[in-house]
């Protein structure tokens, strides 16, 4: 556990182009999910999820209106961490 | 000797043995105590037994089901993962109530009436506040007493509520009510605030990031889940929770995104996880609520085991905030392996325990139609692995390296985590064994083509999300602050108006006493002035002008006769 501990070690994830690999294969198993859709033909109980890609793009899309609206609360309801200590 | 007596008493009274042990011998009754208990459980009879009465309401200790049988066992898992995970602490105060409140937990599942339910259910209440009071600072010590006040009001709740429906109905005995039931909102009210529904819900994340951190991860088993419990056990199929539960797992995802505290993070998932189980209790069909006391039984485990790894971040980096850590899987590469097992089991991966248990409930949704509320719990699924599954592996273990080095946690806590890991993946392996202890028969197959197809792309991309808006640089930074929730109210606004009364009170006081008094010591200085030593009524006056007087009076008296 010792050398783990080391300041100096680099780590494979330290190589920015590393986390860009990790990034790009992301994309591949996301399209290739896309390209299954294409293979399987999802049994849904409610017709519109039967659209291709469907849950890809709801959970994209979701997550990022996510993230904006969140940002938004954020204007609105952020203090200073000593808020109520004060 | 009959094993018909609570098995709650195992864990309540072997916890007064513990101050009286140390070292091995002590570790070793914690883990023996819910072994044992585990053991009479399996022993004890379906049924109900115990039976007392109390001013002449019959009163049954202990009712065996299905339901209470599976709440349970997976407390007492839980009460045995929390005593591996704190070994390494010599608190007493901790491990004593540890025990104890996993004690009254149980022995709240498996009361039969209502008054044994609130006696149980303060017993968790009083125990559960020493494990946030046992991180010992000040901030703690005013959120144990916050805490305290929300968890015993509703204890009180329950215990109006019970009262009311016992005059009416002439009997306490826990079973299914209906709204128009007298008392039934009170006692509605009291599982509302312990299943955190929303503006009851923020003595969860107020609290729970305050407490140690064994005493995060010993607080995340009990009171919600007995919150569940309850709720099944009374107000299954009641339409309203269906609201109920979806807003509650859309709004906390939101603060979860921009909260800087990883265990504040995870008090926010908390309540989004128990948003599901609350919908599928108030759907009410078998599938769901067998969904939702699955996904209460899944959830144990994961978000304990969530807890864990951010309990053990806390003892070795000092700190669980997002912008302090990063990095960390260099010096901890086994709690960041746990912590992604429990991210993954929440996110509700395929083969982990989310995955079998969170979709009946979502299955049951469709099934009876709620699209909209369908639509709102896959928004929330999508969001819960943005913010637990990714979030806090990413902000605590990677992101950019914080520069801090540490020791990877203490070898009671990765086994724990490691056991913990080993459930969560054996339920969503072999879900057969968990579906086999529903209450209700299950025909539900989570592993079909479309199922897990359906699910990948939807993490996939949330995930693919997650990346872009971060190399963007659009996602919100990790900041130190706090977020205004609904705690506001009584943490701000309350306590101004409290003190707004107070020195209002003050005022008026002043304002009515200041001339009275001014009046009052006039009237006593006229009075003093008169009768005081020095005044004219109270001098001492010589014996002549008296006989001066009465010679005057005589005479006058007789000129008056003359005339």
């Amino acid at each position: 556990m010792s050398e783990n501990n080391a300041p100096g070690k680099r780590y494979w994830l330290d190589r920015s182009e590393n986390v860009t690999l990790i990034y790009r294969a992301l994309w591949v198993v996301g399209i290739l999910l896309l390209v299954a859709d294409l293979v399987v033909h999802r049994h849904e109980e409610i017709g519109f999820a039967e659209v291709f890609g469907f849950y890809g793009l709801y959970g994209f899309f979701a997550c990022v209106a996510l993230v904006l609206a969140a940002k938004l609360l954020r204007k609105l309801i952020m203090r200073p961490e000593d808020y109520y200590e004060r | 000797m009959s094993v018909e007596f609570p098995t709650a008493l195992i864990l309540i009274l072997g916890a007064a043995l513990v101050p009286l042990l140390r070292g091995w011998l002590r570790s070793a009754w914690l883990l023996i105590l819910p072994l044992l208990a585990f053991a009479h459980l399996l022993a004890l009879p379906e049924g109900s037994f115990g039976a007392i009465e109390l001013f002449g309401l019959p009163l049954t200790l202990v009712r065996v089901d299905r339901l209470s049988l599976l709440f349970g066992y997976v407390f007492l898992l839980a009460a045995f993962l929390n005593a591996l995970y704190a070994l390494h602490s010599r608190d007493t105060v901790q491990h004593v109530a540890m025990l104890v409140y996993a004690g009254s937990a149980l022995g709240a599942v498996f009361a039969g009436d209502l008054l044994t339910l609130f006696i149980y259910w303060e017993g968790t209440a009083v125990s559960s506040v020493l494990l946030i009071w046992a991180r010992r600072t000040g901030e703690s010590y005013r959120a144990g007493m916050r805490y305290l006040v929300v968890q015993l009001l509703s204890g009180m709740l329950l215990l109006a509520g019970a009262l009311l429906y016992a005059q009416h109905s002439g009997s306490l005995a826990f079973e299914h009510f209906t709204l128009e039931q007298p008392g039934a909102w009170l006692m509605l009210l009291a599982f509302g605030i312990k299943c955190a529904f929303p503006l009851l819900h923020n003595w969860l994340q107020d609290a729970y990031p305050e407490a140690t951190e064994i005493g995060t991860v010993v607080l995340s088993a009990f009171t919600t889940k007995l919150g569940i419990y309850a709720l099944a056990r009374g107000f299954a199929g009641t339409e309203m929770l269906v609201l109920i539960g979806t807003v509650m797992t859309a709004f906390p995802i939101f603060y979860a995104v921009i909260e800087n505290d990883l265990r504040r993070v995870l008090a926010y998932s908390v309540n989004n996880q128990l948003g599901f189980m609350v919908a599928g209790i108030g759907l009410g069909t078998e599938l769901a609520l067998n969904g939702a006391v699955a996904h209460a039984f899944a959830d144990i485990l994961f978000k304990a085991l969530l807890f864990m790894s951010m309990g053990a971040v806390l003892l070795r980096a000092g700190t669980v905030k997002g912008s302090e850590l990063g990095g960390l899987y260099k010096s901890m590469p086994w709690t960041a392996g746990f912590c992604i097992v429990g991210a993954a089991s929440i996110s509700a991966f395929p083969l982990f325990s989310g995955f079998v248990t969170k979709s009946m409930i979502m299955a049951a949704a469709l099934e009876e139609g709620h699209v909209v509320v369908w639509l709102v719990l896959l928004f929330a699924s999508a969001g819960v692995f943005h913010h637990a599954g990714i979030k806090i592996p990413y902000f605590a273990f990677f992101a950019h390296d914080s520069g801090i080095r540490c020791k990877e946690a203490p070898l009671n806590m990765l086994a724990a985590m490691a056991l913990a890991a080993a459930l969560c993946i054996g339920i969503g392996c072999f879900p057969s064994a968990l579906y086999s202890l529903l209450p209700w028969p299950v025909d539900y197959v989570p592993y079909t083509a479309s199922h897990v197809l359906s699910q990948l792309q939807l993490l996939v991309f949330s995930a693919l999300a997650f990346s872009v808006l971060m190399r963007t640089g659009i996602y919100p930074p990790e900041l130190r602050s706090v977020n205004l929730d609904f705690d506001w109210v009584y943490r701000k606004l309350g306590r101004g108006m409290a003190l707004g009364v107070i020195e209002a009170s003050a005022a008026l006081y002043r304002l009515a006493t200041v001339p009275t008094e001014r009046l009052l010591r006039g009237v006593l200085a006229r009075i003093y002035r008169h009768h005081g030593p020095e005044g004219v009524l109270a001098r001492t006056w010589p014996t002549g002008s008296m006989v001066l007087w009465v010679a005057i009076l005589l005479g006058a008296y007789l000129v008056l006769y003359y005339i």
